[in-house]
């Protein structure tokens, strides 16, 4: 157990290229953080500093009281699971999950009862004696799992694990990977490019985009109010709206359409607005924005409509039975939308309204 | 040497797709030209050195007679050709050992230069484009006992070099000027090999506690074993067979006997001795030799290959 400080942390690679810049982040023992971006944004990256498979070229990284930028991997006191599983495939899995307590002089009696205990903790008992290569892929993820808990390190680290499952197991290996962790207490740090799994693991969520903090906060936190429109964007499915406005007084315009904001002021000028796809709503009579509707997928549950209000596309979440006309008109709640400054994307924010926002969170979605 | 690679040379290029020719004559036609070649030149020479291995002849080919396996009894009861049989053990067993070793600790060290890695290979490989019979001459020259450079430093050190009179300077001569040939082509193996290995596994092993040795030797190495095990097949074969212009151009096969391949003793009793049918005799057990390896890779490198 331990909780983890990055200090002012950089990566430069020769040649001047940055990867990642000035990362602070205190994390708490036992937490759960899921490092989450797109692809490039330094999340792996700022793991395996973590990790010790690259040097830390700027900042402190501390693991528990002690500094471990010159710590070799093996005395950081954590253990990985890569996203490959690396399993050595030359032994069994009893001898992967072996492998790392053999070479720290473990008793045979201690190893023998830590890996029975691990694999019972992930039901792989009856394939103890198989090679990485006659098992599933869910059931080398669960190797994979046991390596690292049998080590009983004080913190996991997780790159992208879940990535090359398929859907449905992703789903459940998810579930058992909170579990387990809720179970053991371990501090963990969990990469993903998901932003599904990154919401429904993460005790705290961090957004990384270029190699820098967007966002720390809980998953709802996160979704309700992103603080850029990167945020925005990345996390929720389907995307948060973003559409150019303009605010005057307490008029918001996007288009032609006019909404009032009831006596509420966030800026003036041009202003970027997000707008959730399950806050939009169909509106009767001449109120709300006019929708053109291009297409529509149907997730069962759900139709998403995509369309056009006058020339900016929209995507509206709407109850699985519902009539779609070629044109609507759509409205939302003035509580429910989110206001970024058009020129850097920054979330405008003014204390009542942020406080009003996090005490709905219903994601309900609206017929 | 002709029939020895054939098998080899065919297993390798063996994995290719299948095509289904409709027409019941072009698949014969397209065989042909690689038909005829190999039955001229490996298949009819191999079936003429059988026949003449149960054959007496003259040294001037003008009378034969059939011997049955004479020539071959003969061989058992012959001390020079046993003394021929364990140098080829030894020979082998050290070109092997050295060569292989030589070239894994030169494609450990190019896997881990990261930007020079390219210019090493691209040197590592040259020897392997020279002429065996040239690089024997290269090293005949440089440990030769009246002109060399090795010899004369050798020489300083208290060493007395001659491969002309003492039989141990002779065998390690031809160890090393036949490996020193192999090394490239083990090398690119080896490298092959290394860049296959996945680096998260090191990793991995990494913080799992192993240090840089124990990594080595615990999760690389085991994963070069197919490949290993290929190359030593290879590297024997190599030894037994294809070392002969080193042999004729560094010792041919002295001092007294001392590295008389068998290769090489073929080819001394049959072309300059002309005693033709024991020659032809010893060519037959060591194609049998060569069959045996050629089974024993097939059989050990396809099983091991899969994980």
């Amino acid at each position: 157990m331990a909780s983890i400080d990055i200090e002012s942390v950089g990566k430069v690679y020769t040649g001047d290229v940055r990867a990642v810049t000035d990362i602070n982040l205190t994390i708490q023992d036992g937490e759960f953080i899921v490092l989450v971006g797109p692809s490039g944004c330094g999340k792996s990256t700022l793991l395996r500093m973590l990790a010790g498979l690259e040097t830390i070229s700027e900042g402190n990284v501390k693991i528990g009281p002690r500094v471990v930028n010159q710590v070799e991997p093996a005395d950081r006191d954590i253990a990985m699971v890569f996203q490959n599983y690396a399993l050595y495939p030359h032994m069994t899995v009893r001898q992967n999950l072996e492998y790392g307590l053999k070479n720290r002089k473990t008793p045979k009696a201690e190893i023998d009862t830590r890996v029975a205990e691990a694999a019972r903790m992930l039901e792989i008992t009856q394939y103890l004696d198989r090679k990485p290569r006659a098992l599933s892929g869910g059931q080398r993820q669960r190797v994979a799992m046991g390596r690292a808990i049998v080590r009983k390190p004080s913190v996991f680290l997780f790159d992208e694990p879940l990535s090359n499952l398929d859907a449905k197991l992703r789903v459940s290996m998810r579930g058992e990977i909170k579990r387990l962790q809720r179970r053991l207490g371990t501090t963990s740090i969990y990469v993903t490019h998901d932003q599904l799994e990154a919401m429904t693991l993460a005790d705290r969520l961090v957004v990384l985009n270029g190699g820098k903090i967007e966002q720390v906060g809980s998953p709802l936190e996160v979704y309700h109010t992103p603080a850029s429109t990167f945020v925005a964007s990345f996390i929720g499915s389907p995307a948060m709206n973003l559409v150019k406005a303009e605010c005057q007084g307490d008029k918001l315009t996007i288009g032609s359409a006019v909404l009032s904001l009831n006596g509420y002021m966030p800026t003036s000028g041009p202003v970027t607005v997000g707008l959730r796809a399950e806050d939009l709503h169909v509106v009767s009579g001449d109120e709300g924005m006019q929708f053109a509707v291009d297409y529509v997928e149907e997730l069962g549950s759900q139709r998403l409509v995509h369309g056009l209000v006058g020339d900016q596309s929209i995507t509206i979440a709407l109850a699985g039975e519902s009539e779609i006309p070629a044109t609507m008109r759509i409205g939302i709640d003035p509580a429910r939308l989110h206001f970024f400054a058009a020129e850097d994307g920054k979330r405008i924010t003014t204390a009542d309204r942020t406080a009003a926002a996090i005490d709905v969170p219903s994601p309900v979605p609206v017929g | 040497m002709g029939p020895v690679f054939g098998p080899v040379l065919i297993g390798i290029v063996m994995q290719t797709k299948r095509t289904v020719f409709q027409a019941r004559l072009l698949p014969y036609a397209l065989l042909a030209p690689q038909l005829i070649i190999t039955l001229i030149f490996f298949v009819w020479p191999a079936l003429q050195a059988v026949r003449q291995s149960f054959m007496r002849e003259d040294p001037f080919g003008l009378s034969e007679k059939f011997v049955w396996f004479q020539n071959y009894t003969r061989l058992i009861g012959d001390a020079s050709y046993l003394n021929s049989l364990s140098v080829t053990f030894v020979f082998a067993a050290g070109v092997t050992a050295v060569s292989m070793t030589v070239s894994l600790l030169f494609a450990v060290c190019v896997n881990r230069a990261i930007k020079s890695g390219r210019f090493y290979t691209t040197m590592l490989v040259w020897p392997y484009a020279l002429a065996p019979a040239a690089s024997g001459l290269l090293w005949w020259f440089m440990f030769n006992p009246s002109v060399g450079l090795i010899p004369y430093v050798l020489n300083m050190v208290g060493y007395d070099w001659n491969h002309r009179l003492h039989e141990g300077d002779a065998m390690i001569l031809i160890i090393i000027a036949a490996s020193w040939k192999q090394i490239s082509y083990n090398f690119l193996f080896f490298v092959a090999g290394l860049q296959s290995v996945p680096h998260s596994l090191t990793e991995a092993a990494a913080i799992d506690g192993a240090g840089p040795v124990k990594r080595f030797w615990t999760v690389v190495f085991p994963l070069l074993s197919p490949t290993a095990f290929f190359l030593a097949v290879i590297n024997i074969t190599y030894a037994m067979f294809d070392t002969l212009p080193i042999i004729d151009a560094v010792t041919t096969g002295g001092p007294s006997q001392s590295t008389n391949i068998l290769v090489y003793k073929v080819y001394a009793d049959g072309f300059i001795g002309l005693s033709l049918g024991p020659s032809a005799a010893q060519s037959v057990v060591l194609m049998l030799i060569v069959v045996l390896l050629t089974v024993v890779q097939f059989r050990w490198v396809e099983r091991k290959v899969q994980y």
